[in-house]
């Protein structure tokens, strides 16, 4: 019985969280929620609708939601295999590689939006050698748009990938091997399937990045209504002319980014 | 790959032929195996002895470092380094002649046709049962439908035919293992090989799966290989049994000859028998000092301090305090010997028995056990020994660990044969 109470009086004790925890802690979340509060207080909520259907709004919307998909489908078709390489392949330099992977994860999407603009620009290595042989230039199009998402967004899908193949079971692929099964049926059919919620999870969080991207898009694709205007380019033109657009648009990129977030909480916000 | 095809001249090449040497950090994996077609092996033996490499080397998903591989007179593993010395070696021999006109040879797994049931099965945990099953037919060529025909077929031949639409997940122990088995045999293996099939499973489940293994077992008609740890086991899936230990083969063939000749402690535990290796010299086996359980008469574990330290030697009839340990049987024999026994021969007596057998000597309990309906006695002195008693014997003789007792076994049922 006094062990009991002593057991459960430890229990409390250890679940009470230090004031100088709490304060700093309380006080930072509050900075975290206050902002989004704000914005869902001064949301026009009865005009909502029919802001919502105006064309220049719909025509930022369109486009966002097009190259954000774009640029997530060659993440898909570039990442797979490079988390796949990074995860299995054995060559030497192999870590150099993979921090040079990540890098546009750090690297502020401005200075990749240059550094873009200088491979991809007419004088630029790629970008001459496109615009004289097929009279293809990149810059300031919805191509610039797709790519500039795609080179910050990229590394997501890798990194979520590549830990997806790093826990997968490799005798499951042996078990295929023993069944007849190649190289590549093995990864389509075994090793893609078995690590399918990592590549949908990094599918995701690369479509959301990419959706919010600002920087890399604004220095590599200018910001022209209807081409290369996404909602976060179109967020920052209104808010210097008509606020209300601005939290409308704000508030699309919210809803959106709680949906993300919702659909991937069991890998991301569950404790682990 | 049919090319690599060539018949022998002396006999049939069917079968697996194989010398499976794989060098690893420290570990060497040395083992000759040879399979008749419809044979089935196991090998023997405790954990890290090499068991599943030699079955990951087969599989092809282990590379050989010497030796060679050859299944049904094609040749699946040779490597580099064995070429050069077989042709200095000599030439008599297929694999070695074949080597010289076809040199290093690897075929992958999945050109082998070598069906593995793995010890965690790893079914596909994607896949239904169904699915799992017909994943091997599907990539030898045949379309969905006749794939998922052949699948459904196997299921029902290891009575899971209703149920093909379930996930892994929703299987229990027995039928993972059931589906696991159908899925390597639906590919129609040339060899079959099984690792630690019924490891995973409870002990009721365990005995009804290896009844019906055994029946799949005799009816495949290509060698196959069970790697198992468990004697029974071996015992009952398979025709012939290698045992392993260090990497290296340390006894082979048939159950009846493992089990009443063991060669060595591992094996003497499993099957029960109390082991020893000496030298014969007629009727006597002359016990090797120190080696299989001979131990000087003054080490015994004893709390009676006043007995230990005086042991009765003018009664020592196996062997005085620090002399060789010697036994008698019946059988004469010359040379180096195992001599072993069972438990059950070993009797017990609280003083020396008087007209007594041969092989007499003087014992401290050291532990009891229960073992089925008797219990098993661990005895300590010049012969280290298990003996069985019956429960009414034990409290007769109020056998506990510290207890002397004289402990006797017949010349005829010690059986000697050669190391």
């Amino acid at each position: 019985m006094s062990t009991g109470n002593a057991l459960s009086a430890k229990r409390v004790r250890r679940r009470r969280v230090p004031a100088a925890l709490l304060a700093p802690a309380v006080i930072g979340l509050a900075f975290l929620i206050l902002p989004l509060a704000g914005l869902l207080a001064r949301a026009p909520w009865t005009e909502l609708p029919a802001r919502l259907a105006e064309p220049e709004m719909l025509a930022a919307l369109r486009l966002s939601l097009l190259t954000a998909t774009a640029a997530t489908a060659l993440s898909l078709l570039f990442g797979v295999p490079i988390a796949w390489l990074l995860a299995r392949g054995e060559f030497p330099g192999r870590s150099v590689l993979r921090a040079l992977v990540t890098v546009p994860l750090v690297l502020p999407p401005v200075v990749g939006g240059v550094a873009l603009l200088l491979v991809f620009g007419r004088n630029g290595i790629v970008g001459s050698w496109l615009y004289e042989r097929f009279d293809i230039t990149i810059p300031f199009s919805t191509t610039a748009v797709v790519l500039a998402m795609t080179f910050v967004s990229m590394p997501f899908l890798v990194v979520s990938v590549e830990g997806a193949l790093r826990g997968a079971d490799l005798r499951f692929e042996e078990a295929a091997a023993t069944l007849g099964a190649g190289r590549w049926t093995v990864f389509t059919h075994v090793t893609l399937p078995m690590v399918a919620p990592g590549v949908l999870a990094g599918a995701v969080l690369c479509w959301a990045r990419a959706l919010g991207e600002f920087g890399a898009t604004i220095t590599f694709a200018g910001n022209f209504p209807g081409r290369t205007q996404t909602m976060p380019l179109a967020v920052y033109l209104a808010l210097q002319s008509d606020l209300e657009a601005a939290i409308v648009l704000s508030l699309i990129l919210l809803a959106v980014s709680v949906i993300v977030l919702a659909s991937l909480r069991e890998r991301w916000t569950a404790a682990p | 790959m049919s090319a690599a095809t060539r018949p022998e001249a002396g006999g049939s090449t069917a079968g697996l032929d194989a010398h499976l040497v794989v060098d690893r950090g420290g570990f060497r994996l040395d083992l000759r195996l040879r399979v008749e077609p419809g044979e089935t092996v196991a090998l023997l033996g405790p954990n890290g002895a090499g068991k599943t490499t030699a079955l990951r080397a087969l599989a092809g998903l282990e590379a050989l470092s010497g030796g060679h591989l050859v299944l049904n007179g094609e040749a699946l593993d040779r490597p580099r380094s064995r070429t050069g010395r077989m042709r200095a070696a000599r030439g008599g021999s297929q694999i070695d002649g074949a080597a010289d006109r076809r040199g290093v040879r690897w075929t992958p797994p999945e050109e082998r046709r070598i069906g593995v049931v793995f010890q965690d099965y790893l079914l596909f945990p994607h896949l239904t049962a169904i699915d799992n099953v017909a994943f091997g037919p599907r990539r030898r060529g045949l379309g969905r439908a006749e794939a998922r025909v052949l699948a459904a077929a196997w299921l029902d031949r290891v009575g899971l035919g209703d149920f093909g639409k379930r996930r892994p997940k929703q299987l229990s122990g027995g039928q993972a293992q059931r589906v696991a088995l159908a899925r390597a045999l639906a590919t129609e293996p040339a060899l079959l090989l099984l690792d630690e099939p019924l490891a995973a499973l409870d002990a009721r489940t365990r005995l009804d799966t290896r009844a019906e293994l055994h029946r799949h077992l005799t009816g495949h008609t290509g060698p196959a290989i069970v790697v198992t740890h468990d004697p029974v086991d071996a015992l009952m899936l398979a025709d012939r049994l290698v045992v392993i230990e260090d990497g290296r083969a340390v006894q082979e063939g048939d159950a009846e000859s493992v089990t009443a000749r063991p060669r060595t402690d591992y094996i003497a535990r499993l099957v029960g028998l109390n082991l020893y290796r000496g030298k014969a010299e007629g009727h006597q086996v002359v016990l090797d000092r120190g080696t299989h359980g001979a131990t000087p008469a003054g080490t015994a574990t004893d709390g009676d301090a006043s007995a230990g330290a005086a042991p009765a030697a003018e009664h020592q009839d196996v062997g005085a305090p620090d002399g060789p340990v010697v036994l008698v049987a019946s059988d004469p024999l010359e040379g180096p010997a195992f001599a072993a026994f069972p438990p059950s021969a070993v009797a017990l007596y609280p003083e020396r028995p008087e007209g007594s057998p041969r092989n007499t000597w003087r014992s401290t309990v050291s532990g009891v056990h229960r073992h089925g309906d008797n219990l098993r006695v661990q005895l300590d002195g010049p012969l280290k020994a298990a003996a069985d008693v019956t429960p009414a014997a034990a409290a007769q003789l109020r056998l506990e660990p510290g207890r002397r007792v004289w402990a006797t076994v017949k010349a005829s049922e010690i059986r000697t044969y050669p190391a």
